[in-house]
C-alpha cells in the first residue's frame, strides 16, 4: 500500500550548487538555526477543493506547520513566528525580498505553493539561503491528496537533507507496543504512528501479550513476539495485509526478534532447559540455522549493516555484558568492560557504533559506543529506560522510559523518548497511552 | 564553671540518648523488612497461594540469579511430593523476574529460573511430561511497587495447576 500510495514524483529543477548554509549535526546544537517556514501559498479553487476532499481548511498552512514541527522537534532548527513575516506566501515564493526576511533574523527560508490539478495534490517548494540571498534548492512533486501528511514530512526531509549533508528521518514511522491498566496486569497491543506521533493505528486488539516489534528495514513487515495460547512465540506480521504467522517451528520460547539488513532473515533467542541461544530463519527457504551454542543467555542480537557481524547480550561472563561475533557465530568477543551491566546492543545504520542499555548502581542509561567496545558515551540516565532504536540516518536515539511508583505502588507510566546522538535534545513522544518497545522504520521515500 | 560544664555534658549526654532513640525505631522498621528477605530473597508469605495444604505454589530468587534456595528445595519437594500424589495434575511453571533489568534478558532469565524448578521437581520424581516451562520476564509483576522489597517478591517461579 505504501508503495501505492506514493506516486510520488520528484522534479528537480536544476539548482545553484554554491556553498550556502550549513547545520553542524555532529555536536550539540545550541543554537539552532534560525529559519521561516511561509505557508505554502493556495489559490482559492485549490484551497475549495482541498477542504472538501480533505475537510482542511487551508491545506498549505496544515502541510508548513508539519514542516516547522519537524524542522524544530529535530533541535537543529528554530522555526520562528509567522505573525513576524513581512511577505505574503505566493509573493515570497516568486521572488523572496531578502532584506525582509533579514530583518526578522531569519537564516533560510521555505516558501512554496500548493494545487488541486486532477483531483491529486501538487506541491512545490523552494529553499533559500536568505543572508547569501539565493536559491538552495526547489522541488515540485504530484501525489493523491491523502497523503498531505507525508508531503510535509518529505519537504522537512529535504530541507535537512539540503542543509545538514545527511538524510532526514522524517517521513518515516514507529511500531511500539501500546500499553494500559495496572502494572500487575498490562494489557499491550501493537501500534504503529507517524514519526510525529500522528496517524495512530492499533495492530491487535490485546486480548494476547505483545512485545518488541521490530520493522523490517526493507519492507512493510513486523516482527515481534506474541503470548497468543500462552505460547510466547516470534511472529511474523504484513502492516499492510493484517496477516500473522509464527516464525519457525520451536518447541519452546522464541524472542528477541530482528530482522537482517536486507530483510531476508530474521535473528532471535530460542530458549530452552534454562539456556538461551542465538538462530536466524531464512524467510525464503525457512532453513533454521543456530549461531551460538553456550550454557548462558545469548540473546537480543543486532546485525551490522553489511549483515557480517552480530552484536547480542550475553551473561557467559557472569553478568549481562555487550559481545560481538561474525554472523556464522564465530570470533565471539566481548566489547563492554565498563562498570555495570550491559543489555540490548543495537548496531547503528552507520556502522560505527552500538547502543545500548546499562545498569549501574541502580539507574538505567542510555549509552553509545564504539564498535570495539571504546569510546563509551552516556547519553541519559534515568529510573528506568532501555530498548534504544536507531532513526534511520543514525543521529536520533528513541526508546522507553518507565517511572517509579510511590508507595502504594501507584503511578507507574511507561513513555517514549528520543535523544539525539550528542546527547542534546532529549524529549518525550507523545503517544495516546503508555508507550514501550519503539522500533524506528527505514524512509519510507528515498 | 564545673557545674556548668556537667550541665553540658548532661546535655550532651541527653541529645545522645534521643539521637540513639530515634535511630532505634528506624532499625526496627528496617529489619521488619529484613524479616521477610533473606539477602534479598524473599521469604515472606504475602503472595503465596498453596496448591494443597503445606504445599507453597512458588518459589523465590534472588537479583539475577536462578539458585534454589534452601526454603525453595523444600517448598519443591512439597510440590513433588503432591504431585507424586495427584499423578493425573499436570503443570506449568511461571518462571518472572523484577522490573530492574531489560526486557529480553528478563524474559531468558525468568526461563532460567522456571527451568532450575522444573529441574528440582523432575529429580524428585516428577516427569518432564507433565511439567510446562513459561517466561513472563517482568511482565506479570504480583507487587507493583518500586522497591527491594517488592522486586524480591516478583523475583519468583510459580506452579500453576494446568489441568
Amino acid at each position: 500500500m505504501i508503495k501505492k500510495i506514493i506516486t510520488l514524483f520528484l522534479v528537480l529543477i536544476p539548482i545553484n550548487s554554491y556553498a550556502l548554509i550549513e547545520v553542524d549535526i555532529t555536536r550539540g546544537n545550541l543554537n539552532p538555526l534560525p529559519i521561516a517556514v511561509s505557508p505554502l501559498s493556495i489559490d482559492e479553487k485549490s484551497r475549495k477543493s482541498f477542504e472538501q476532499a480533505l475537510k482542511k481548511e487551508n491545506i498549505g498552512e496544515e502541510i508548513s506547520t508539519i514542516v516547522e514541527n519537524n524542522l524544530s522537534t529535530s533541535g537543529l532548527f528554530n522555526p520562528l513566528n509567522k505573525e513576524a513575516f513581512l511577505q505574503a506566501p505566493d509573493i515570497a515564493n516568486l521572488k523572496p525580498r531578502f532584506e525582509d526576511w533579514n530583518l526578522i533574523k531569519a537564516q533560510a527560508l521555505i516558501t512554496g505553493k500548493v494545487n488541486y490539478i486532477d483531483d491529486k495534490l501538487r506541491v512545490e517548494f523552494r529553499l533559500w539561503d536568505v543572508l547569501a540571498a539565493k536559491e538552495m534548492m526547489a522541488l515540485a512533486f504530484t501525489t493523491v491528496p491523502s497523503n498531505w501528511r507525508r508531503v510535509g514530512h518529505i519537504i522537512s526531509d529535504k530541507v535537512y537533507e539540503r542543509l545538514t549533508g545527511e538524510k532526514g528521518y522524517f517521513d518515516t514511522r514507529i511500531i511500539y507496543v501500546a500499553e494500559e491498566g495496572p502494572k500487575t496486569q498490562r494489557i499491550k497491543k501493537l501500534a504503529i504512528m507517524d514519526q510525529d506521533g500522528s496517524n495512530n493505528k492499533f495492530l491487535t486488539l490485546g486480548n494476547e501479550l505483545v512485545l518488541t516489534p521490530r520493522f523490517n528495514p526493507t519492507s512493510q513487515m513486523v516482527t515481534y513476539l506474541s503470548y497468543f495460547k500462552n505460547l510466547p512465540r516470534v511472529y511474523l506480521l504484513d502492516i499492510e495485509t493484517g496477516t500473522q504467522e509464527v516464525v519457525g517451528d520451536f518447541p519452546g520460547m522464541t524472542f528477541a526478534p530482528r530482522f537482517s539488513p536486507d530483510g531476508k532473515k530474521i535473528i532471535m533467542s530460542f530458549a530452552k532447559d534454562g539456556k538461551s541461544d542465538i538462530y536466524t530463519m531464512d524467510l525464503e527457504n525457512r532453513i533454521v540455522e543456530r549461531i551460538t551454542n553456550h550454557p548462558s543467555i545469548d540473546t537480543s542480537p543486532s546485525y551490522s549493516p553489511d549483515g557480517k557481524y552480530i552484536t547480542f547480550n550475553s551473561d557467559r561472563s557472569g553478568y549481562q555484558q555487550i559481545y560481538i561475533m561474525k554472523n556464522d557465530g564465530s570470533n565471539v568477543k566481548r566489547i563492554s568492560f565498563g562498570n555495570g551491566l550491559y543489555g540490548t546492543p543495537v548496531w547503528s545504520p552507520r556502522g560505527d557504533l552500538i547502543a545500548f542499555t546499562k545498569l549501574h548502581k541502580g539507574k538505567f542509561y542510555i549509552g553509545v559506543m564504539r564498535t570495539d567496545g571504546k569510546g563509551e558515551r552516556l547519553l541519559t540516565e534515568n529510573y528506568y529506560q532501555e530498548a534504544p532504536s536507531w532513526s534511520p540516518n543514525g543521529r536520533v536515539l528513541i526508546f522507553y522510559r518507565e517511572t517509579k511508583t510511590n508507595d502504594k505502588g501507584e503511578g507507574f507510566t511507561a513513555k517514549l523518548w528520543s535523544i539525539d546522538l550528542t546527547g542534546y535534545n532529549e524529549r518525550q513522544i507523545k503517544t495516546s497511552t503508555d508507550a514501550s518497545d519503539p522500533s524506528w522504520s527505514s524512509l519510507l521515500s528515498n | 564553671m564545673i557545674l556548668s560544664k556537667i550541665f553540658k555534658n548532661t546535655l550532651l549526654i541527653l541529645t545522645a540518648c534521643l539521637v540513639l532513640s530515634a535511630c532505634a525505631t528506624k532499625k526496627e522498621i528496617a529489619s521488619d523488612i529484613k524479616g521477610s528477605m533473606q539477602g534479598d530473597v524473599y521469604t515472606g508469605t504475602d503472595t503465596v497461594e498453596y496448591l494443597a495444604e503445606g504445599v507453597p505454589d512458588r518459589v523465590f530468587f534472588a537479583t539475577n540469579e536462578s539458585i534454589l534456595t534452601t526454603a525453595s528445595r523444600e517448598t519443591l519437594r512439597a510440590q513433588a511430593a503432591w504431585l507424586r500424589k495427584n499423578s493425573s495434575i499436570n503443570v506449568v511453571l511461571e518462571g518472572h523476574a523484577d522490573e530492574r533489568g531489560t526486557r529480553e534478558y528478563n524474559l531468558a532469565l525468568g526461563e532460567r529460573r522456571a527451568n532450575a524448578a522444573k529441574d528440582y521437581l523432575m529429580t524428585y520424581g516428577i516427569s518432564s511430561d507433565r511439567i510446562t516451562v513459561l517466561s513472563y520476564g517482568k511482565e506479570r509483576p504480583v507487587d507493583s511497587g518500586s522497591n527491594p522489597l517488592s522486586w524480591s517478591k516478583n523475583r519468583r517461579s510459580v506452579t500453576v495447576k494446568a489441568n
